[in-house]
């Protein structure tokens, strides 16, 4: 079972996740071109760029300023879910030893708070899922399930690095939600991650360029 | 699929419900996939795929933040409650489901963006429910009332069924009464190659005509070379565009743009609303292909401060009660005229004070979008769905509020009654028209 999550179930999920972010992205933009060319009249750099920035940086909107608890709860979680399993040492170690590539590390303690941060926050969102009328009134089984899915691979990582369950189960638990989450990404609202540059830099085009305002 | 909701006001419209009743599901099936997998595709996808059901642009909206924040109004819940079930069912939900999107597209919505601000992705949830009133259009359920005007649109190219001789006749009356202050006032018809092209929305020359009789007077003072067109494309306005048969709304903006180039004009001004820009500036003028307004085409705001800070007119007299600004969505966060705006205010007025939120950051005044050309039966609705907006008001403490756009305006009218508010509410030019110096060799 380890060799096989190990082995070529992680060279799937990799294909899948690049393979199938690609096609979405490219199917996207040439549906566009096809049937909705306002999306290319109307896309500017200059001020796509200006709303992107506003909306990556930590309070940088109205809306985030009126909601601190979310806005951090927000960044750290985006924050921690995504550098964590990139600079983790034991994560970089797999890859020098499956490719000889290898960048900076984070120290084990630094990543073990992070791995914390992401399943805090992810209780936070479910929480605020079930006892936020408006945001409860939208939320489906799926919703739920991609939070399971996103939070999944660090309470496993945590789980199993800290060695409380049986090690090599927790292990292999681990691999295959983090497999399960690439595969998913392409695929589920997660693919958020590629399309909020898209969606925010048309929006931040025709709040500049157009309308003249700003729109965060 | 989920319940259909019920609202506490319980109109009936003779438009929705007869509508309905003409609808069979095959119809509702093909117009659906028809308008969904049409132009717009790649963004409705987007949007629909991207969005994460945060439920953040809930306070951006005032029927939420009016209706004691019943999730049900969350601009979100809207496209959940139409959009979602549309596309998941595949076009395939009743005729009652259909009746509720209209009720919802129709009149719980402005299409203001506020929310587009509010959500991190800056998803166009006016956009989608534009289309789901263009569903509705095809589907033949629109409010009775927003569909007259619609036909209005479509029979006269203009929204009030004014007939040619009617409005020629009334411009010719407001110049008359005009004269009375200043002898040599003409109100200029069908004048080639004039600088400025000045047109107005229907209602215009059927309710206000005082308002023809004010621009003619700034004109005049202002030594501004202009004309009016005495055929049809004098109305700028378009609630076709609205009601979602943008088949009208092209022709009307045509004739619109056609008569400003039949008389060689440089610009086009057009008076104090705030719709009708948005069907030049922003809607009507790519539905026609034009990225932009084919000619130049200036909002009143902008014109009343081009000729202040020209010199073109003289403040002599100022405002002393205090006075508060109503930014209008579409000029304001369509255009962003909010400086020029409040330099032409202050210009007036002593005491000028700002609401909270302003500028771009306004709330909607609950007319617009076509809101409240659905007519009488929803007007309970309208007005306590902008309980925000009469507490906004009430929190300046003002005396009058100035409201630079007729649906605006009239909606404000109704806000400030049924709240009993207790305000003043006036156009631009209304103030102006107190405020600038007539020179003496022009009066009588
Ligand atoms: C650079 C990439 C990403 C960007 C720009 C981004 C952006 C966003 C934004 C703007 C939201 C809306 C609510 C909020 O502000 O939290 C959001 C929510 C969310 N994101 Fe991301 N995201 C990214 C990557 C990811 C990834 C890789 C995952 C997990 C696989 C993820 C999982 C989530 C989840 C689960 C929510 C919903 C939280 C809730 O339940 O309310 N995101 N993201
Ligand atoms: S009324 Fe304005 S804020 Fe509310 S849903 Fe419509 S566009 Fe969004
Ligand atoms: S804020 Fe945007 S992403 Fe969140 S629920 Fe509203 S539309 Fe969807």
């Amino acid at each position: 079972m380890y060799e096989f999550v190990r082995g070529p179930l992680l060279w799937i999920s990799f294909i899948v996740f690049i393979g199938g972010s690609l096609f979405r992205l490219l199917y996207m933009a040439m549906l566009a071109k096809k049937k909705d060319h306002t999306v290319y009249t109307y896309m500017s750099l200059k001020y796509g760029l200006r709303s992107i920035l506003h909306w990556i940086i930590p309070f940088g909107s109205i809306n985030m300023r009126q909601r601190p608890a979310f806005t951090i709860f927000s960044f750290a979680f985006h924050i921690c879910l995504l550098f964590t399993p990139i600079f983790l040492l034991a994560h970089n170690v797999l890859w020098y030893e499956s490719w000889g590539i290898s960048w900076w590390t984070i120290p084990d303690w630094l990543a073990d708070i992070m791995t914390v941060v992401v399943i805090i926050a992810g209780v936070f969102f479910f929480l605020r899922r079930r006892l936020r009328p408006e945001v409860r009134y939208v939320t489906s089984a799926s919703d739920y399930a991609l939070l399971i899915i996103a939070v999944a691979p660090f309470i496993t990582g945590f789980l199993a690095y800290h060695q409380w369950l049986p090690y090599k189960a927790m292990l292999i638990l681990h691999i295959l939600a983090g497999e399960i989450m690439l595969m998913v990404i392409p695929f589920t609202r997660l693919d958020h991650m590629f399309f909020f540059w898209f969606t925010r830099a048309y929006m931040g085009s025709e709040f500049g360029a157009v309308r003249h305002v700003k729109d965060w | 699929m989920t319940a259909l909701l019920e609202r506490k006001w319980g109109v009936t419209d003779i438009g929705l419900e007869e509508g309905v009743s003409r609808l069979d599901p095959s119809k509702i099936t093909k117009v659906i996939n028809q308008v969904l997998n049409g132009e717009g595709i790649a963004r409705l996808k987007t949007y629909v795929d991207t969005c994460i059901h945060c439920g953040l642009c809930s306070t951006a909206c005032h029927h939420y933040l009016s209706n004691d924040c019943d999730p049900t109004f969350a601009p979100v819940a809207k496209i959940k409650n139409t959009l979602w079930e549309m596309i998941k069912n595949k076009g395939r939900v009743s005729p009652a489901f259909i009746k509720q999107a209209a009720e919802i597209a129709y009149t719980e919505c402005n299409l203001c963006k506020r929310c587009s601000m509010y959500c991190p992705f800056g998803i166009d949830m006016a956009w989608m429910l534009s289309l789901v009133r263009r569903i509705c259009h095809l589907c033949g359920v629109v409010p009775q009332y927003l569909q007259d005007t619609a036909n209005s649109h479509a029979v006269t190219m203009n929204q009030m069924w004014v007939k040619q001789d009617e409005w020629i006749d009334t411009l010719q009356w407001q110049e008359e009464e005009a004269q009375s202050e200043i002898p040599s006032l003409r109100i200029p018809l069908d004048k080639e190659g004039a600088d400025v092209m000045y047109s107005v929305i229907g209602p215009e020359p059927k309710f206000r005509a005082q308002l023809i009789y004010s621009a003619a007077v700034l004109m005049t003072v202002a030594g501004v070379n202009w004309t009016m067109p005495s055929f049809d494309g004098w109305d700028n306005s378009d609630m076709a565009m609205y009601s979602g048969d943008w088949e009208v709304m092209g022709r009307v903006k045509k004739a619109h743009f056609e008569a400003a180039m039949k008389l060689k004009v440089k610009k086009i001004v057009m008076g104090e609303c705030g719709h009708a820009f948005r069907s030049v500036y922003d809607v009507g003028n790519r539905w026609l292909g034009w990225k932009m307004h084919p000619i130049p085409i200036v909002h009143a705001i902008q014109f009343y401060y081009e000729l202040l800070k020209d010199g073109k007119i003289k403040i002599v007299r100022k405002i002393k009660e205090p006075v508060t600004l109503h930014d209008p969505c579409n000029v304001m966060r369509g255009r962003g005229l909010m400086e020029h705006a409040r330099y032409v205010v202050k210009a007036m007025c002593e005491d000028f004070r700002e609401m909270e939120p302003n500028r771009e950051y306004n709330y909607c005044c609950c007319a617009g979008g076509g809101v409240i050309n659905c007519g009488p039966p929803w007007k309970k609705k309208r007005v306590d769905s902008n309980k925000i907006k009469a507490e906004q008001l009430a929190a300046t403490g003002a005396k009058i509020v100035i409201t630079p756009c007729h649906n605006c305006h009239s909606g404000i009218e109704d806000i400030i009654n049924y709240y009993k508010l207790g305000i003043h509410n006036v156009f631009i030019i209304d103030l102006l028209m107190q405020c600038i110096e007539i020179p003496e060799e022009l009066k009588a």
